[in-house]
């Protein structure tokens, strides 16, 4: 993670010209002005249902980051904190409805996140004293025992089908009912942005630098007179506060908090948005939550497997992009700045046009595969892009190959291209910089 | 009691020396790569699948050899290909490609064979029962997964205590740098480890295949078990698998034939709890159905009171 060590910064901040305050906080007003305008220009009941998912999302991967990112702690249980901040935030708006404890709904995250960090405290006094790999066994397996003892405890995780609640029936603030969805949004994007904005300030807290610190090298921290460990407890703790508050508010917007949420499934999910988008900038888990949101539920409509493909994805990520979407869109931007960028246009095209007919011919054999091992039943006709076909017979296989193959020799010979257009427009943007 | 004593040993020496045959291989390939294989119980899935599938065309014997080997080349090339090209990136690129490997193989296997369970079957030779213990008839491909399990327990001790290869691996085990620097082509040996590392994996899941269920689902229920086996042992120690390995097989088989709960336990000296009360769910469950949390509870305890493990000796 050589890359991760980068300060955080959002490059999205227009031109140097700005007067300070509003450089620094514009992409704030920026980000608040998006989400309030973001309904008006998609309205429908599934736009607005997707938005929400994802500013769930964004909160959930950002505090991920926290973990992996900022102190580089790889867990794969942090669905736990997020599922027991859910439960929380259920238990206690089950509570406010029979009017035991007199809270808004508006509110009912931060009880979700108070509930993410009270387990965080428990668990993460066990589990951060070792970083590294042992870090991340530990993790798996507290994330196995909290997920098996949902089973088990079915007083607080309400057995198979979960606990239930009303968002409408709580103590109302202004006359909001929240029933309708996009009451509901503009509650999830106002906490969404609040946590963005708490979470991006710590990590410009000299706690944020410490977290930096034990990341790169635990040992010179440990010189410098910090303790490692307890650096990693306390970004533990607030990371699980944060995940809490991203459980609380999938508590509101379901209605409905069942033992899948405390699985290894959202935990995977939440790790290969962070990772996705990129762990080495603040704005990459954001960029993740919302790609990894909209890939779940627009793939899973256009193929049955889309679930290989995300972890192919995943796979070709973690293997030619480690940086993520973050780090490829920065690479640019000293190019950007420049103004040489358009240079790399004709060179990306033309590597794009073989890259997608070799993805073409590996999602055919897929989907070909697919259809004559599980749809065996079925007729071994199909159609793969509105392009009909027979699964069985051997030219479409062979059409398949050719794909894949032609792709990728036209790819590698493309690529000579782009390494010198990405050169040049490397040059062109040093001279620049260097004239000025 | 005697009867389910004994029954309940053999089954739990039996399932420790099946995770001991997939925690060896991935306590080798972690000690000499640094790379926790998170794919590893999904090697042991493939085996399964990759024997089921060679029961059927050639019959179960040729499957039984040629499952891990074809598994253990698969895995080869995964190193080769993969990790390799993965690995300087740093250790947790690496454990992130396992991890999604694990994803996509769960996906391919289903894609393949289907949700459903496969019919693997035991094989007709060894389909009767060898012996019988009290009232309780004792399956012979029982007592065979254990003859495999030891012998290739044996074997191995053999290799790594008394032969070559086995002075390099230790070697490697603990000082990887040393060994590259005495001229042996680390790369390949890393190959071949964790070549035969998954195929020692996929061993376990051919043999365990038709006594188990050969599922889709099979990787993700051992996987974490796997690691709590690796960690409770202490990362990198072979010797503290195998103790670790045998503990959780025993442990876990004689808790599912305990039927006792905190309430049986209390009521026995008269201690009474009602059924509102907020802790009844524990008061009442019984050994039995915490059996599958008893790993990881294990798991906490051991970090708990020794961070390293049984005979763990590295800091990682």
């Amino acid at each position: 993670m050589s890359n991760a060590a980068k300060p955080a910064t959002w490059t999205a901040a227009p031109a140097a010209a700005m007067p300070g305050a509003l450089r620094r906080y514009g992409v704030w007003l920026v980000a608040a002005a998006v989400f309030v305008v973001l309904p008006h220009i998609f309205s429908s009941g599934t736009a607005l249902t997707v938005m929400s998912l994802m500013g769930i999302a964004i909160i959930f991967a950002l505090s991920y980051n926290m973990l992996l990112g900022q102190t580089g702690m790889l867990s794969f249980g942090h669905a736990v904190y997020y599922g027991l901040g859910a439960f929380c935030a259920v238990h206690v708006m089950n509570l406010a409805i029979r009017h035991i404890v007199p809270v808004p709904l508006v509110l009912i995250p931060l009880v979700g996140g108070a509930g993410g960090l009270l387990f965080g405290v428990v668990f993460g006094s066990v589990s951060t004293k070792r970083g590294g790999i042992a870090f991340a066994m530990i993790s798996l397996g507290l994330a196995e025992l909290v997920a098996s003892s949902a089973l088990i405890l079915r007083g607080f995780f309400g057995g198979e089908e979960g606990v239930t609640t009303n968002r409408t029936k709580l103590l109302r603030l202004f006359d909001w009912s929240f029933g309708p969805q996009v009451q509901v949004y503009y509650l999830i994007a106002a906490w969404c942005l609040v946590c963005m904005i708490a979470m991006y300030a710590l990590t410009r807290t000299p706690f944020g630098r410490m977290c930096n610190a034990v990341r790169d090298n635990p040992e010179r921290a440990q010189f410098v007179g910090y303790n490692p460990q307890m650096v990693r407890f306390i970004a533990f703790c607030l990371s699980g506060f944060f995940a809490g508050i991203a459980g609380g508010l999938a508590a509101i917007n379901f209605e409905i908090v069942n033992s899948s949420y405390v699985g290894l499934g959202p935990s995977g999910t939440v790790l290969i948005a962070a990772y996705l988008g990129g762990v080495g900038y603040f704005v990459g888990p954001v960029i993740g939550a919302v790609l990894v949101t909209y890939l779940q539920l627009m793939l899973s409509d256009a193929t049955e497997i889309w679930q290989l493909y995300f972890g192919l994805l995943f796979i070709a990520v973690v293997a030619f992009a480690p940086g993520g979407i973050a780090s490829l869109v920065m690479m640019h931007a000293p190019l950007w700045r420049a103004r040489v960028v358009h240079r790399l246009v004709p060179a990306y095209l033309l590597a794009l046009a073989p890259a997608l007919v070799m993805l073409a011919g590996i999602s055919l054999v897929i989907e070909m595969t697919f259809r004559l091992t599980v749809k065996a039943s079925e007729p071994s006709a199909m159609t793969f892009f509105h392009v009909p076909l027979d699964a069985a017979s051997v030219a479409s296989w062979l059409a398949a190959l050719l794909l894949i193959a032609g792709g990728f020799w036209l790819f590698r010979r493309s690529w000579p291209v782009v390494d010198r257009a990405w050169t040049e427009a490397r040059a062109a943007a040093k001279r620049q910089g260097s004239a000025s | 009691m005697l009867e389910l004593i004994v029954v309940s040993t053999l089954n739990g020496v039996l399932f420790g020396m099946l995770l001991f045959l997939m925690a060896s291989g991935l306590t080798l390939i972690f000690s000499m790569m640094g790379v926790l294989n998170f794919a590893h119980a999904s090697f042991y899935m493939l085996g399964a699948f990759f024997g089921f599938q060679l029961a059927r065309w050639v019959g179960f014997w040729p499957g039984l050899v040629l499952a891990p080997v074809l598994v253990g080349a698969l895995g080869a090339l995964v190193e080769r290909y993969g990790l390799r090209h993965v690995h300087r990136h740093g250790h947790v690129a690496e454990l992130l490609f396992t991890f999604g490997l694990a994803y996509v193989v769960e996906e391919v296997v289903q894609m393949i064979w289907g949700k459903l369970p496969a019919d693997y079957r035991v094989p007709e030779a060894l389909d009767f029962s060898a012996f019988t213990v009290f009232s309780t008839n004792y399956p012979a491909y029982k007592m065979f997964m254990l003859l495999i399990a030891i012998g290739i327990f044996v074997v191995l001790f053999a290799v790594l205590t008394r032969t070559r290869v086995g002075l390099i691996i230790q070697a490697a085990l603990s000082r990887p740098d040393m060994v590259a620097m005495l001229g042996h082509n680390v790369p390949r040996v890393f190959m071949l480890a964790f070549g035969c590392g998954t195929g020692l994996a996929a061993l376990a899941g051919v043999i365990a295949g038709p006594a188990l269920v050969t599922q889709s689902n099979m990787a993700a229920l051992l996987g974490p078990i796997l690691f709590v086996v690796v960690v409770v042992g202490g990362l990198g120690s072979l010797a503290g698998a195998f103790i670790a390995s045998l503990l959780i097989g025993l442990i876990q088989t004689f808790a599912v034939a305990l039927d006792i709960s905190l309430a049986d336990l209390f009521g026995t000296i008269g201690i009474t709890l009602g059924p509102d009360s907020f802790f009844s769910d524990i008061w009442r469950v019984t050994v039995a159905q915490i059996a599958p949390i008893i790993p990881y509870l294990l798991l906490v305890l051991v970090l708990i009171f020794r961070p390293r493990g049984l005979l763990g000796t590295r800091d990682t």
